[in-house]
């Protein structure tokens, strides 16, 4: 895999002002990572660590509150939207919902067909009808279906439409936020297939926004573990599933459930308590209240991120040997 | 995956989406309205020959609108003058026939009106936000809090008397609460998967607006014109009725039944007739604005 | 009925009667919760588990209705029965949890008096004083950290995991025989939804209650579950204990869904897929409802749908050609 930087985060900031006292939420806190050209790097938390909004503040869909992101050696979280509209189309999404990211009046033509008409690519209707079939048949959605509308079709299928959407415009990087949370498993295994057969086809790069760390395993290279808006760990997927530094990362693998029921009394930690409000954070490290290792130093001092044998981790005590 | 599969796309994927029907298309929604409420359907029909009649006045009716007839003055109804004639012999029917063209004129055209003029007020004040909002929806307000019938009389009073003006009169009183419905469609519409789809493409806020907004509030925006129509109608009656409003000799039925009003213990039918023309319609109108929101509007569904 | 058994539905139809057509939600089922055990209902999205279960707690809905079929709980017959008979049982014996608590629990309602009500409700005798005494113990139990504080709490304050938390809280104070659980955890994040299973079997273990338990999870069910219902376009498509199930799959639908699954471990460059979708209910093929997505249907297959048969002992399949069941590696 090459190591070409597509895109790189530097300490990225992302605060939401709440209606009441003037109170802040820190959605994103000191956020520094790179997406490399070609490879998924995956993004997995609990819900409400902030992944989502730091998919989005990276390709511009939310103004950055502080911090840089680079692209081609520009900051795109300074420009306007004027000023990034021509990077815009570089950098496409794939969402969630499958039955809410799909215009319910629009028909499939016209859905597909909006990058293509927006960026005026194709010139005549009948040569973005024609593109917009090619489109439907690299996501495996046949032809006749041009003129239907998204509510004739099922999750799976619609997945599929908002993926040909996504790929129209032949970006470079692909968020795709938890593209496959709100489908069926067998339907899932579709998608996912589908989405690493275009990533081959059109030489993307995936931003993988995913809470299922088995989905993740299946389509990462390299995994970035959040959480309440802080990174705890960057790294390969093979170590990380190996053996994860971070405390919450052990947590978050231990917890997936595994359908075999010999392994059900596996060795197991179950983490307790629940996630800390993002509006006051702990002042040291933002996982040391749900944290069993904690010590004095961690409650006090935010980890930074730092090298431990290529991979990074934002923990005072990883986990090694002694903590095992 | 091959084609085949995919001919068994619509499934009940859910159960409760398929219990309201919520993957029907608008025809079918319009037949089950029909079926589930009859009166709903009937009321349509009757609107409708309604509308047919006023095109067709000048063929349907016997007599001209403003034609005089002193020798037969107050006469009682008869085969010759189907609702009997007015105090200067002219045939009430033929004078409701024209009277109802600008009746249901003055119902639709400033109801029309307002709508257009309310969808814009109500998306550019709900995609854009913030002092924007403000304005318009404090300037709504502020027509909502008047009497709607009282800025009326007030508008005709201060521009006079005619047939523009009160479209003017009714069109002011008409679009803030059209600018409240589309204005809470876009705030929730806007924040939907689909919109930040279209936002991530790059396509431009006013397309985003007409494009992706404007088309989901249609259904609310046809129930909510299905129920304004009968307010105009009765304002312009009300209107016409206090002498404000439309100008002898022509007609509509607010006057026709002001000029009545003396003859009503003689002759009865004179002002008893388009009182019951305005009632049918509203009513009419009404009925199917009740029947189409139940079919249509997402918020009154079950 | 079976004495072992708490709850036995025998052969119940439940039907959408819409414009388009009659929709066969819930096709001849059959299910057995055996007292003191975990049950699991598996199925994808409109196989018709929660319409299953809506049936046995008499909530279905218009356009839809119970044809016909038995549901005997505890040796009381529930079909047929009236309205507030029904009511009565289901509040105290079966409780039900859902997969979204938010809309369940009433959001102008302080958690703490929405579980007491439930308790008073269920016992009238008892106390203002003694009732909160009891709301004050099942939160501890459910595992809701400071209760005295989150009684106070209105459901919008508290965090998701939480929530549910306060919704087993209220199903569980009644002592039910019953629990059915609808997607419990399908809401929530992993680290949580570990924490409520674990609950779930920790109140089990407890209580000797029984668990209903739907989900389209089958690692959830390798997880907690006794027992495994597997349903596919209304029918139930195979049932066995859970060991039995994993290790013997037989039906190609569980094998399908079985692999569908992204192991972690195993670095496979793609992953199975079952093709196609799941079937228009109202057009349902001919055969096995399975047939078009099938990888081993024969002419027979889509000539007629087989029957549940008992292949080995308790493992029970609805397929004319189950799989050779080799003892998975």
């Amino acid at each position: 895999m090459s190591r070409e930087i597509l895109l790189r985060a530097e300490h990225l900031y992302k605060t939401y002002k709440t209606g009441k006292k003037g109170r802040e939420v820190h959605a994103v806190s000191d956020v520094s990572l790179e997406i490399h050209k070609g490879e998924t790097l995956a993004l997995v938390g609990e819900s409400g660590c902030g992944k989502s909004t730091l998919g989005r503040t990276l390709i511009h869909m939310l103004p950055a509150t502080a911090g840089s992101v680079i692209y081609k050696d520009m900051d795109i979280a300074a420009m306007s939207d004027k000023q990034f509209k021509p990077y815009r189309s570089k950098m496409q999404m794939i969402f969630q919902d499958p039955y809410a990211s799909l215009d319910p009046r629009m028909t499939v033509r016209d859905i597909i067909a909006e990058p293509l008409e927006t960026y005026k690519l194709c010139g005549s209707r009948e040569k973005t009808t024609e593109a917009v079939l090619r489109l439907m048949e690299a996501v495996g959605i046949p032809g006749e279906f041009l003129n239907r509308y998204p509510h004739q079709f099922s999750g799976g299928q619609r997945q599929r439409i908002g993926i040909a959407r996504a790929i129209a415009l032949r970006p470079e990087l692909i968020i795709c936020d938890e593209p496959v949370s709100a489908l069926d498993v067998s339907v899932q295994s579709q998608v996912l297939n589908l989405l690493k057969d275009i990533q081959k086809d059109y030489d993307l790069t995936y931003l993988f926004i995913g809470h299922d760390l088995s989905v993740v395993n299946f389509m990462a290279d390299r995994v970035c573990v959040m959480f309440l808006g802080c990174i705890c760990e960057v790294a390969d997927k093979d170590e990380l599933y190996a053996k994860p530094l971070h405390p919450y990362s052990e947590f978050l693998l231990d917890a997936i459930p595994i359908a075999d029921p010999h392994r059900r009394n596996r060795k197991r930690k179950v983490i307790s308590g629940e996630i800390p409000s993002p509006m006051d954070l702990p002042k040291g490290c933002c996982f040391c209240t749900r944290c069993p290792y904690a010590t004095e130093e961690c409650r006090s001092i935010r980890p930074e991120l730092r090298d431990i044998g290529g991979r990074k981790v934002a923990c005072h005590h990883p986990l090694e040997g002694e903590n095992r | 995956m091959s084609s085949d599969i995919l001919k068994n796309d619509i499934r009940p994927d859910d159960e409760l989406s398929l219990q309201i029907g919520e993957r029907d298309g608008i025809r079918d929604k319009l037949k089950r309205m029909c079926r589930q409420n009859p009166l709903a359907a009937v009321s349509a029909i009757v609107i409708l020959i309604f509308i047919l009649m006023a095109i067709f006045a000048p063929i349907i009716a016997p007599y001209g609108e403003t034609e005089p007839d002193l020798l037969n003055r107050l006469q009682d109804p008869s085969l010759t003058h189907l609702l009997g004639t007015d105090e200067l012999g002219r045939d009430l029917f033929s004078r409701m026939l024209y009277g109802s063209r600008l009746s249901i004129t003055i119902g639709i055209l400033p109801s029309l009106i307002s709508l257009i003029i309310g969808v814009i007020a109500g998306l550019v004040a709900g995609y854009f936000g913030g002092w924007i909002d403000y304005v318009i929806m404090r300037i709504a307000d502020v027509m909502l809090s008047v009497p709607s019938l009282l800025l009326a009389m007030v508008v005709m009073y201060t521009l006079g008397t005619s047939t523009i003006n009160l479209f003017v009169a009714l069109t002011m009183t008409g679009w803030s609460s059209v600018a409240r419905v589309v204005r809470s469609h876009t705030l929730s519409i806007k924040e939907s998967e689909y919109v930040e789809a279209a936002r991530s493409i790059g396509v431009s806020k006013w397309k985003i607006m007409f494009r992706h907004i404007f088309p989901n509030c249609i259904p609310s925006l046809i129930v909510l014109f299905t129920l304004n129509v009968p307010s105009a109608i009765l304002s312009e009656s009300s209107l016409s009725f206090l002498g404000i409003g439309i100008k002898v000799p022509f007609a509509s039925w607010g006057l026709i039944v002001n000029q009545g009003r003396q003859f009503l213990f003689t002759q009865p039918w004179l002002c008893l007739a388009p009182c019951v023309a305005i009632m049918i319609i509203v009513l009419a109108f009404n009925f199917l604005g009740d029947g189409l929101r139940d079919v249509l509007d997402p918020y009154m569904q079950r | 009925m079976d004495d072992r058994n708490i709850l036995e539905i025998r052969g119940l139809r439940s039907y959408f009667f819409t414009e388009k057509g009659t929709v066969p939600a819930v096709d001849g089922v059959d299910i057995d919760v055996p007292k003191g055990s975990i049950v699991g209902l598996v199925g994808e999205s409109g196989c018709g588990k929660s319409m299953t279960v809506r049936s046995i707690m008499g909530l279905v809905k218009y356009p839809g209705r119970v044809v016909e079929g038995s549901m005997c709980f505890d040796g009381r017959e529930l079909s047929g029965l009236r309205e507030n008979e029904l009511r009565k049982i289901c509040g105290d014996d079966i409780s039900m949890i859902f997969q979204e608590p938010m809309t369940s629990l009433n959001p102008v309602m302080k958690v703490g008096k929405q579980v007491r009500e439930a308790l008073m409700i269920h016992d009238r005798s008892i106390s203002r004083a003694e009732a909160d005494k009891k709301v004050m113990e099942i939160f501890e139990k459910v595992g809701i950290p400071e209760p005295e504080k989150r009684l106070e709490c209105y459901p919008h304050q508290l965090s998701g995991g939480l929530r549910q938390r306060v919704m087993i809280a209220m199903a569980m104070i009644c002592r039910p025989k019953l629990l059915i659980a609808d997607e419990p955890t399908t809401a929530l994040d992993v680290t949580i939804e570990a924490q409520i299973l674990r609950l779930m079997k920790e109140l089990r273990d407890e209580t000797g209650m029984s668990v209903l338990l739907i989900t389209h999870n089958l690692g959830v069910v390798a997880e907690i579950c006794d027992y495994v219902y597997v349903m596919y376009a209304g029918r139930i498509v195979e049932q066995a204990e859970t060991f039995e199930l994993f290790d013997h799959t037989a039906h190609p639908y569980t094998r399908g869904l079985l692999d569908s699954i992204p192991r972690i471990g195993g670095s496979a460059e793609r992953l199975h897929t079952i093709p196609g979708v799941v079937p228009n209910l109202l057009h349902l093929p001919k055969g096995c409802a399975f047939c078009n997505r099938c990888g081993y249907a024969e002419e027979a297959c889509h000539k007629a749908g087989g029957e549940l048969m008992e292949i080995r002992p308790g493992h029970k399949v609805r397929c004319i050609k189950p799989l050779e069941t080799e003892v998975k590696a």
